[in-house]
């Protein structure tokens, strides 16, 4: 079957098979490797992606379903090149070890800052309460994405040093 | 022996960051961005399924649905005639092949894909290579196998019943279920202290089979190139080396024409060590079908049937004065190692590094023997960041010190104090033969306790306890064996466990690291930039570190047993030393002066007593490559290459106290605090090592209350799925409270010790112990783990805990 979606602000159409999920749409067939698959059950939350602005498991939603939607992965958090807060965020303060999870958390991260720009800690937690990370232990994810809120633009310099 | 001690209560995160501008930036030690950062908040990762080679099929594995069946057929015809189907392998097809089984890690075998029974559930039984994992997945279903079921062994306690069912009858005249018997320590010494202590208290401690479970499953991409007889094997891999060196005596293709990739790693923990049949099937496939082929297993897959971790049933025994001076330990532990014996560990230690059991205590007499068992269940057994063992000693040793403080009525921090090896014994030569390079115990644990608020909390404990309020405060403190190891006692397979590392400098100042060593998260590209900045000082960001392909890497024996720092850190010093050696002797030669008339400061060498007169590295290296008459015995370059071995293991150590409340009303645990006081040695980006200490909290927390791979009684898996397999989230650990003291190493190079896996070792039992101080008023001194509200709450009944 043709879908027609926009992923990243490019409308994209393909044939699909109707069973494709969604991360695979995205790995294999748009070769956008950044949204990763860690479960098939929607437990972990390493494939979410933002659809129209809230974070969806992509493991677990037809690449169909997309149609007529946007779709938001991390290849499109930098705008312009310009890092989005919350990738400096999770680089400030050590946010990502094996960075498998990242992309997800930090869709999440951002879809939470979008609806409320000064998250505390108990929110941030129970943002990111559906994905699991196996490195950080979580403390420090939830550093990054106070010091995105901290920081709502990141700075020129700031972006020279870590680019 | 001199020990340099400096201690700070302060959480290490909450340090100004320095690493802003380039300038500021510390050449050597010290908080620093990580260099890999860039890449994977871009989403630009390299991961194994991110790889996509031209003409590339996808693999896919039939697995038992049965944990103990004979093999009647398999039918294969089906799937073969599938349209996308390329190829079908079955253990027939591997039996002509002589790859049908495979040496494990611990000398015994392996079924790549079963030919005679299947001895576990989710074992490996056919391979299936298509045009797409989608169609890879249907001709699965097109396989026919009929299997004739036979009564498994599932209960480890059960595996050497007379008459029990022989799982391993592929080995020749085998007739029952054991594998080993190991002991150390002194048996008989050990036996007389007990006879004539004053108190002995026992109790069995089990340590449930638990799973690593990386956020990456496992998996590879094979591409044979028939033309020139290579293979290049991208794979999801702890220890590239010592998987080429197998795949070269197990596939019969000669060493030199093997090349393994492992990108960046999704995680580790211990499952990325082995070798696992999937693997093996896609090198096979893809030689069979003349394409690369890609398998990546699912996460049923993963937890089913990778490496599982500890599985010890422990009976446990400590002897002591009423006073509470600690005698003695001794304990018997059975271990379930699953359908083959496929653990990961030194040759001469079939149970690991498990005799650290004696902890951190100034003992008598020691002894542990410890028997390996078969069962109906997944191969493995070294994994999820347990140091060999070590994590199960510390569990055992920590609870059981709790079980003595409850039986003398003393608290468990008194205790503990009262107990430990002191300072002045250092280097201290335990019961069971291990020599502890160093250590300062007290003011570890003395630390914790005050930045806790020790006592405050104990007063608030009784307090609540007179409402009826379950409140726990649970105390370990853990000495680890690691960085494994001195080639003259340990090897893997018959591989010396040494690391290699080589240190480049180019014309121009900048420099290259490579390593055998294989980060997963660790942030190896910076810890050993940092190594090499502050041996050579050039800026970390000059220097490229190189690791993940063994055709461009030195020799080692990978990233474990948190073995990369103590090891391959020891081996990157050393050759960057012999790279300053070198740089004194052209810089001499650039001065016009003898190399011993040169002071060093970090990054330039300068004329005794003119510091004004000096050249930097960077001028050295350029004159090296340049037209400077170079000394005799210096070749054009500052180049180095060494091999460590180190002269002996490493012994971090830490204090940990966790607070727990307990629900009286439904038995769910909410642990409130967690304060991690940590002595790793040298810290050389303290982030990094905060980080690699929360892992492993929230990883205890987890196996404490919550993490367990379950069977029924047929053998089915009962944590087969993250539904199933539960794994905390930010809502069931606290925001982590830490603190260090820093004990060098004497022996190491950089005087560091590894921190790896400190804090999966030593949480576990802070978080038990807290949950069973919680219940003390329920008269409960033992539960077994995980603490689920479910088992809690029959521990307050007085009920045994449930298997689940």
């Amino acid at each position: 079957m043709q879908i027609t979606t926009t992923v990243n602000g490019t409308e994209v159409t393909r044939d699909v098979e109707p069973r494709l999920l969604l991360v695979h749409f995205l790995r294999d067939t748009l070769g956008l490797t950044g949204t990763h698959w860690g479960c098939d059950t929607s437990n972990c939350g390493t494939c979410v992606v933002l659809m129209d602005g809230e974070p969806v498991k992509s493991c677990t939603v037809l690449a169909a379903m997309t149609e007529g939607h946007e779709v938001r992965t991390v290849e499109g958090l930098a705008a312009g090149g310009t890092l989005d807060p919350v990738q400096q965020g999770f680089m400030e303060e050590h946010g990502l070890q094996c960075g498998f999870c990242t992309p997800g958390m930090m869709l999440t991260a951002r879809a939470l800052l979008d609806r409320d720009p000064d998250p505390d800690e108990t929110e941030i937690r129970e943002a990111i309460s559906g994905q699991i990370c196996r490195c950080t232990g979580y403390a420090t994810i939830v550093r990054s994405i106070r010091w995105a809120a901290e920081h709502p633009a990141a700075t020129a310099a700031d972006q020279e040093v870590n680019a | 022996m001199t020990t340099v001690v400096e201690r700070s209560a302060m959480p290490q995160e909450r340090e100004p960051n320095p690493a802003m501008t380039s300038a500021d930036r510390p050449i050597g030690f010290g908080r620093v961005q990580r260099k890999e950062d860039p890449r994977f908040i871009r989403g630009k990762g390299r991961y194994l399924d991110d790889i996509v080679l031209p003409g590339m099929l996808y693999g896919a594995v039939l697995r038992s649905p049965m944990a103990h069946a004979r093999i009647v057929s398999i039918d294969t015809t089906e799937a073969l005639a599938h349209p996308k189907v390329h190829a079908v392998i079955t253990g027939k097809d591997l039996e002509a092949l002589n790859l049908a089984w495979a040496p494990t890690l611990s000398a015994d075998v392996m079924a790549i894909l079963a030919t005679d029974k299947v001895r576990f559930q989710g074992q490996e039984v056919a391979f299936v290579v298509a045009d797409d994992r989608y169609s890879a997945r249907d001709a699965l279903e097109l396989i026919d196998v009929e299997y004739e079921e036979l009564p498994p062994v599932i209960d480890a306690r059960r595996a050497l019943d007379p008459g029990a069912p022989v799982i391993r009858d592929d080995l020749e005249g085998r007739t029952d279920n054991h594998i080993f018997d190991w002991e150390a320590g002194d048996a008989a010494e050990t036996d007389a202290v007990f006879a004539r202590a004053d108190v002995v208290v026992r109790q069995e401690v089990v340590y449930p089979r638990v799973h690593p479970a990386p956020m990456e499953t496992c998996g590879a991409v094979a591409d044979y190139d028939p033309i020139d007889g290579k293979l290049t094997l991208y794979e999801t891999t702890q220890a590239p080396h010592a998987h080429r060196t197998l795949y070269a005596m197990v596939a019969g293709i000669p060493e030199h024409k093997i090349r393994i990739i492992a990108g960046d790693i999704g995680g580790g923990f211990g499952n990325k060590v082995g070798i696992y049949p999937g693997y093996v099937c896609a090198v096979v496939g893809s030689i069979v079908t003349g394409k690369p082929v890609k398998w990546v297993e699912d996460r049923s897959e993963n937890l089913m049937s990778t490496s599982f971790a500890r599985d010890y049933i422990m009976q446990g025994e400590v002897a002591a004065t009423r006073e509470g001076k600690i005698l003695a330990v001794r304990t018997k532990v059975l271990a379930d190692h699953g359908a083959f014996n496929a653990t990961a560990q030194p040759t001469k230690y079939p149970a690991g590094f498990f005799s650290i059991f004696t902890g951190s205590y100034d003992l008598e007499a020691a002894h542990c023997s410890v028997t390996g068992v078969y069962t109906n269940k997944a191969p493995g057994g070294v994994a999820y960041a347990c140091s060999f063992r070590v994590t199960e000693a510390v569990y055992l040793v920590e609870r059981m010190v709790d079980i003595l403080a409850d039986e003398l009525d003393m608290d468990p921090a008194e205790l503990r104090l009262k107990n430990f090896i002191r300072p002045e014994q250092f280097p201290y030569a335990n019961k069971t033969g291990w020599e502890y390079d160093s250590g300062d115990y007290e003011p570890a644990m003395r630390m914790a306790m005050d930045q806790v608020g020790y006592a405050d909390l104990r007063r608030e404990q009784a307090e609540k306890r007179e409402r009826g309020e379950l409140m726990g405060i649970g105390v370990s403190f853990f000495t680890e064996t690691v960085g494994a190891g001195p080639r003259k006692h340990m090897d893997i397979v018959g591989l010396g466990m040494n690391d290699g590392a080589e240190v480049r400098v180019h014309p121009t100042g900048k420099a290259v690291v490579r390593l055998s060593v294989q980060t997963q998260g660790q942030g190896h590209e910076t810890t050993f930039a940092q190594i090499v900045a502050e041996e050579l000082g050039i800026p970390p960001e000059d220097i490229d570190v190189v690791h993940g392909d063994t055709d461009q890497t030195p020799f080692g024996l990978g990233t474990y047993g948190s073995r990369s720092t103590p090891v391959s850190g020891g081996a990157v010093a050393l050759a960057a030393r012999k790279v300053r050696d070198k740089a004194r002797a052209v810089a001499a030669a650039m001065l016009e002066t003898r190399p011993e008339d040169l002071e060093w400061e970090k990054g330039r060498f300068y004329v005794k007593g003119d510091p004004s007169v000096g050249k930097t590295i960077q001028e050295i290296a350029l004159g090296t490559h340049g037209t400077v008459a170079l000394p005799d015995g210096i070749d054009g370059n500052l180049d180095a290459e060494v091999t460590y071995d180190p002269p002996n293991l490493t012994f971090p150590f830490g204090a940990y106290i966790c607070v727990v409340d307990v629900d009286p009303g439904t038995g769910k645990v909410k642990v409130r605090r967690f304060v991690a006081v940590d002595d790793c040695g040298t810290r050389i980006n303290p982030m990094i090592v905060e980080g690699q200490i929360h892992g492993g909290l929230a990883d205890g927390v987890g196996m404490a209350l919550m993490e367990f791979i379950g069977f029924d009684e047929q053998g089915n898996c009962l944590g087969g799925s993250f539904m199933d397999y539960l794994i905390p989230t930010s809502m069931e650990v606290p925001d982590w409270e830490t603190g260090y003291t820093v004990t060098p190493s004497p022996h190491h190079p950089i005087g560091a010790k590894g921190i790896g896996e400190s804090a999966t070792v030593g949480s576990p039992p802070a978080v038990v112990n807290a949950v069973i101080d919680a219940l003390a008023p329920f008269g409960v001194t033992h539960m077994d783990m995980p603490c689920t509200p479910a088992r809690v709450w029959e521990a307050m009944q007085g009920r045994p805990t449930p298997p689940i």
